[in-house]
């Protein structure tokens, strides 16, 4: 201790004489205190705010990059949805004769394929914040949760574009068909709901972000978790159709099927909505987003020694 | 006294060596079974790695053995405008500190205090994305870096023509020569403009015009009020930029001070372990090679030498009766292994050798000084017989450092662009007043 000592007295005398102003005009000078075991439920929201350019350079990669040298580039975003409905609409719709209320096939399993891909998108993405940037973490701090959050961003750019193509098969189902479908008032809410829709998928995937770097066997299970996911989700079938009581609710524990049914009540006038729904999902997607932030908080500050 | 930029205050980090996590779903199991119960979870469980050096089966999870201090209580001040110089071998902490004032990783014990805007030159091209024209990774690259969109835009015209990359500044990078990629990347980080700057082994990569043009930067950087952290080998960046160094030993600061006479203990420490074994008496073809010690004109024992000295370099050595003359032959090498000078012993007579009986001798060779420049060089000597075998050889044996205390006005921080800078003669051979109307035509 006492060589160390001694060193930073010289350190400091050796130096006063080459002290300058540092020239960094209205920019505040910036501290910064770095410590062991920082709390976990320690967010630094105005840092996040700082690398706002940050975060916007990143949706613009996503954006940009991914469909270079394709010949259909963004129409991409929309033709998987589409097909997906169609396919949904030939095997569950025709083949299989699934019940979906009265409402057309195909604005059903849409309007469901729409929103669960934006959540899908929003949770996957989260999920692999840590692993597929590893090269870039091990080298510059930013902000982790920029990572996450530049997902659930550029994600809404596509479900943008999705939500624009479906509201065209909507109007068209709507005034030029037959269909009843009863356009609620509410519909002013599906923001809110498209709002829900990013947090849960953020929430859970910070949760699998943080337990992917310990335990790697999520990554393989993640997607077949999806899967079994979307199909627990009213998606191609109504939750009118689960009639048992106790399996009502367990429906309703899955924080989507609020979402998928609220979202067709609002643009049909049809579906499942109920209060205990409502708060059920509403209470899980702030539960999971709270905690998700919090793990993911605490598994970032060290994770590069891990992977 | 001021307010240091950078504060280090016992400064830890721990690593564990081997298997991080509990490996199965039952360890998991067993490991919270034995947190509920409110006991040590390390006491009950198996060794994670079976290891058959370890006493029993039930030892701990991580006994103390399995951990490594990457760094250890280390603490240092870095006031504003400084350039410090962190050096040490391979594994002693270096990077682990940069990795935590980056705020890359977090301690394990300690605190460190930094005020104002850090940036780190890691490694150039982080980031890059390779379907991105060069444009976008500007500024994909200049955010990832901790500049504001606007700031980029500013100085994109600067940056494009420090890279000299204009006419493929719309290409993605993905059809760069590396090149390209590499200068367009260090154009980027050469134009942050953070309050600290950590710089690790960047001028490892490129070539020495690529190197040279780092090291320029840096000084600029340097010379704006900014301070630096540099972590390198090069021990000859690291006291030509820096004023103080500190070196790293085990995670343990093992000295800190003026960057000359760091330099010089590390240096002289690390060569004394690698020549020791050199010595130990073995003759090799009636050869036995007792000792070199490098000196200055005042006869002590150095490492590091000012240009304007000379270097005494003397060569111990026993010899048996040899059938025939030879001669003492001494290289100086480059750091990149490149030989820039060969002394024979019978170069001004080529009849002079070393005589055939048996004997120990002392041999003293000078290196003028103003004849090598600046740099690390490596010396190696050797007994061969004039145009005939080598009978011993001892490679890179010791090197020794030139370095400049005086300006001699030329290239980077007065560092003249070769490998010799040898003091030549010069003499005005003539010289008159212009006529009339020579004068108007400059």
């Amino acid at each position: 201790m006492t060589g160390t000592k001694s060193a930073r007295i010289y350190l400091n005398t050796f130096n006063n004489s080459a002290t300058q102003q540092l020239s960094n005009g209205s920019i505040p000078m910036q501290h910064t205190h770095i410590k062991a075991n920082q709390a976990w439920w320690k967010i630094d929201w105005r840092e996040i705010l700082d690398y706002r350019d940050l975060l916007f350079m990143l949706v613009l990669r996503d954006l940009t990059s991914v469909y270079k040298q394709t010949i259909l580039g963004p129409l991409w975003f929309v033709i998987q949805p589409l097909i997906t409905s169609v396919v949904f609409t030939i095997i569950f719709g025709t083949v299989a004769k699934v019940p979906t209320d009265g409402i057309p096939q195909f604005i059903f399993y849409m309007s469901g394929t729409v929103f669960w891909n934006y959540f899908q998108g929003c949770m996957t993405h989260s999920a692999s914040s840590l692993g597929s940037n590893t090269s870039l973490m091990t080298k510059v701090y930013f902000p982790r949760l920029i990572i996450p959050l530049s997902g659930a961003m550029s994600n809404l750019a596509y479900f943008g574009l999705n939500l624009i193509m479906f509201f065209g098969f909507y109007f068209y189902f709507l005034f030029f068909t037959t269909a009843t479908m009863h356009p609620q008032v509410n519909l002013i809410f599906l923001p809110f709901l498209v709002l829900q829709c990013a947090l849960l998928g953020i929430g859970i995937g910070l949760w699998v972000a943080a337990m992917t770097i310990k335990y790697r066997d999520l990554r393989f299970a993640l997607p077949f978790l999806i899967s079994i996911w979307m199909y627990a989700t009213p998606i191609v079938y109504p939750a009118s159709l689960v009639v048992n009581p106790a399996m009502r609710l367990v429906l309703c524990m899955n924080p989507m099927t609020f979402i998928v049914e609220s979202v067709r009540f609002l643009l049909t006038g049809t579906g499942t909505v109920t209060l205990t729904c409502a708060m059920l999902s509403i209470g899980m997607t702030i539960f999971f987003l709270v905690t998700g932030l919090f793990l993911f908080n605490r598994a970032q500050r060290t994770f590069v020694d891990m992977i | 006294m001021t307010t240091p930029t950078i504060s280090i205050l016992n400064l830890s980090k721990v690593y564990n060596l081997g298997a991080i996590n509990r490996h199965t779903l039952v360890d998991e199991a067993q490991y919270l079974w034995h947190r509920l119960r409110g006991r040590n979870p390390n006491q009950h469980m198996a060794p994670i790695a079976q290891d058959h050096t370890l006493p029993h089966k039930n030892a701990p999870l991580l006994a103390k053995a399995d951990r490594f201090w990457a760094l250890k209580d280390v603490s240092f001040d870095v006031s504003p405008g400084e350039i410090v110089g962190i050096i040490g071998p391979n594994g002693s902490g270096k990077s682990t500190l940069l990795k935590i004032l980056t705020r890359i990783t977090e301690p394990t014990s300690g605190d460190a205090f930094i005020n104002g805007r850090v940036a780190s030159l890691l490694e150039v091209g982080t980031g890059f994305h390779p379907e991105l024209t060069g444009r976008e990774n500007v500024f994909m690259n200049g955010t990832i870096l901790g500049m504001k969109k606007k700031e980029i835009a500013k100085k994109f015209d600067e940056i494009v023509a420090f890279s000299e990359i204009e006419k493929f500044i719309d290409t993605p990078v993905k059809r760069y020569s590396s090149g390209m990629y590499v200068r367009l990347a260090f154009a980027v980080a050469a134009h942050l403009n953070p309050d600290i700057l950590l710089v690790d082994e960047v001028l490892a990569v490129g070539d020495a015009s690529f190197q040279k043009r780092c090291i320029g930067k840096l000084e600029e950087t340097a010379a704006g009020g900014r301070t630096i952290l540099f972590v390198s080998h090069n021990l000859h960046a690291v006291v030509a930029l820096c004023r103080s160094v500190v070196w790293l030993d085990h995670g343990r600061v093992r000295m800190i001070g003026p960057a000359r006479e760091v330099v010089a203990r590390y240096t002289q420490e690390a060569i004394g372990q690698s020549t020791a074994s050199a010595f130990e008496g073995k003759w090799q073809s009636d050869i036995r090679w007792e000792g070199l010690q490098i000196r200055n004109a005042t006869g002590d024992e150095t490492e590091v030498f000012d240009i304007n000295d000379d270097i005494l370099i003397e060569i111990d050595l026993a010899q048996k009766t040899l059938v025939q003359p030879v001669r003492l032959v001494l290289r100086i090498r480059t750091a990149d292994d490149e030989v820039v000078a060969l002394c024979t012993s019978n170069w001004n007579d080529p009849s002079a050798s070393l005589p055939i009986e048996a004997c120990h001798r002392k041999l003293r060779c000078r290196l003028r000084g103003n004849t090598l420049n600046t740099g690390t060089y490596r010396v190696s000597v050797g007994v061969d017989r004039p145009r005939g075998a080598v009978l011993s050889e001892l490679i890179n044996i010791k090197s020794f450092q030139v370095i400049q205390t005086t300006d001699h006005g030329g290239g980077i921080f007065g560092q003249l662009d070769s490998i010799l800078s040898p003091l030549q003669p010069w003499e005005t051979v003539w010289q008159k007043p212009l006529t009339d109307n020579a004068k108007g035509s400059l």
